[in-house]
């Protein structure tokens, strides 16, 4: 994993901005670059978005499949979370076995997706311990402008809202798909990501790649619809005191509810 | 044959012209008949036809004033990022002499320097120095980096361009051939050059900008615009290599 060096005139340019109350883009502490979201772009996959946050780009797709349950859940279907960060996406990218970061963010959004309950994975179940669906949800970053979790978790909650897999009967023990009716995925909850950069002491929403680099931490909410707290991630070297971290998760609460407009609505 | 007109934008395998033309920079031949190689504006000086690009990467040359920032120690020289695809090296001899002295004593990782390229080889080591005016260690400020090919146009004729910006921000502004630019001023102004840059950057190729450089300017700084009966600039230089930057004699060195 390459590391950029970034000179120290940038980083004391964007800490003074910040500690004027002011970003390299103009935008205020709380604003996200422009949002923009696509659901059912790719036609091969059952479900699938393409997000753009700013610069930065994800495409991600939705894919079922019928598979064996772990042992100690046989009656929950399954949903995982892969992500790629290809080289085309940035210099910093290389290609090879996933890095650091591509391992993060996937875990990242799969924890935000799951532990949020935004699938019914119950529902998923077939034939108790042995046949369920199992979802696989693919990052794939085609450019990279910083924040790649709040994309990743946009995408991926619109790629499952997206999801229409066949219809499974039991017939004879036997699973049986029938191709032609199609269902959408229980979906249970709506659950979306906040991340927060910490630079010259403020905690600033949506750090664009430049911000990234020079920032001194990072933390990263997922949060309900309802405003309960799904998933955190903490990032960089500098520690994050209590009071930024309440500050962040209240912040958060305003947030996502903003970010949520983006959310096709079809859902019932 | 000439098929194109001077400044004309064109994309790869657009034919420019036949043979009783040469080919320039940016071209090449096929069946005698001269073709682009790149998307860009075409420059026709006499017969010979070359293809200037919207964008590119710097390429070295010696001679070339360059910005760079310092990525490495090494045991007698400094590795730096000079925007380009080849990365230079300023030997410790250059700053100390026969001194001997500790490295990052003197520069370390993440200083902006502002440099001159002493010599490129023909496996295109970039030798760099710190002999010259102005030449040194940059302290506060902004970079803003732009494609090489805009450097040109940034500056203007005989540096009109880049002088308005110093005249109207207040601000010591410094450009690199490697498409760097270094700005510092007050805070405020340092926005305002940085978005007027961006400006000519997007709109390098078209013509009259020094016109709405200058209503730009008088726009965010919230002065009149003054009504001025001047020429049309209808002899804008596109891109010309001939111009060279204006340097700033303010930077310290150490």
């Amino acid at each position: 994993m390459g590391v950029t060096i970034i000179p120290e005139i940038i980083r004391e340019s964007l800490n003074n901005l910040v500690k004027n109350g002011e970003r390299s883009d103009d935008r205020s502490f709380d604003d996200y670059r422009d949002i923009y979201l696509e659901t059912g772009v790719i036609s091969k996959a059952e479900g699938s978005a393409r997000v753009k946050i700013g610069k930065t780009q994800i495409m991600v797709g939705a894919k079922p499949q019928i598979g064996e349950p772990f042992s100690d859940t046989p009656n929950v279907g399954v949903l995982m979370t892969n992500s790629e960060l290809i080289p085309m996406a940035s210099p910093d990218f290389e290609p090879g076995p996933p890095d650091e970061r591509s391992v993060e963010l996937a875990r990242v959004t799969d924890r935000c997706m799951r532990e949020a309950g935004v699938v019914d994975l119950e529902k998923l179940c077939i034939i108790e311990g042995k046949k369920v669906w199992m979802i696989f949800l693919d990052l794939h970053i085609i450019d990279y402008d910083g924040n790649l979790m709040d994309a990743a978790v946009l995408g991926s909650m619109a790629a499952l809202m997206d999801a229409k897999i066949p219809e499974a009967k039991v017939e004879d023990d036997e699973v049986v798909i029938d191709p032609e009716k199609k269902v959408s995925l229980p979906i249970k909850e709506k659950a979306l990501m906040c991340t927060f950069a910490k630079i010259g002491g403020e905690l600033i929403v949506d750090p664009s790649l430049e911000e990234e680099q020079v920032m001194d931490a990072r933390i990263s909410i997922g949060m309900r619809a309802d405003g309960s707290i799904c998933a955190m991630q903490k990032g960089g070297m500098q520690p994050l005191n209590k009071d930024e971290i309440l500050k962040a998760v209240e912040r958060t609460g305003e947030i996502t509810k903003k970010l949520m407009e983006h959310l096709p609505q079809n859902n019932q | 044959m000439i098929f194109i007109e001077d400044k004309q934008m064109v994309i790869p395998g657009d034919v420019l012209a036949d043979k009783e033309y040469q080919s320039g920079r940016g071209t090449f031949k096929e069946d005698d008949k001269i073709c682009s190689s790149l998307v860009g504006l075409v420059a026709i000086r006499d017969k010979k036809i070359s293809v200037i690009p919207l964008q590119s990467k710097y390429i070295p040359k010696r001679g070339d004033v360059v910005i760079g920032e310092i990525t490495d120690i090494r045991f007698s020289m400094w590795n730096l990022d000079i925007n380009s695809p080849y990365s230079g090296i300023l030997p410790a001899s250059d700053v100390f002499g026969k001194e001997k002295r500790d490295l990052n004593k003197a520069f370390n990782v993440g200083d902006v320097l502002f440099l001159r390229v002493v010599d490129v080889d023909e496996v295109k080591k970039v030798k760099l120095g710190l002999k010259g005016r102005g030449l040194g260690k940059f302290r506060d400020g902004i970079l803003i980096y732009i494609t090489p090919t805009k450097v040109p146009r940034l500056i203007g004729k005989k540096g009109s361009m880049i002088n308005m910006i110093k005249d109207e921000t207040k601000c010591e502004v410094v450009v690199g051939q490697n498409g760097v630019v270094w700005v510092k001023g007050d805070p405020s102004m340092e926005r305002v050059a940085e978005k007027v840059i961006n400006m000519i950057e997007e709109q390098a190729h078209t013509s009259g900008l020094t016109d709405r450089v200058r209503n730009m300017l008088f726009e965010l700084l919230g002065k009149e615009i003054p009504e001025k009966e001047e020429k049309p600039e209808a002899t804008e230089e596109a891109t010309d290599e001939e111009e060279e930057e204006e340097e700033n004699g303010e930077n310290l060195i150490q």
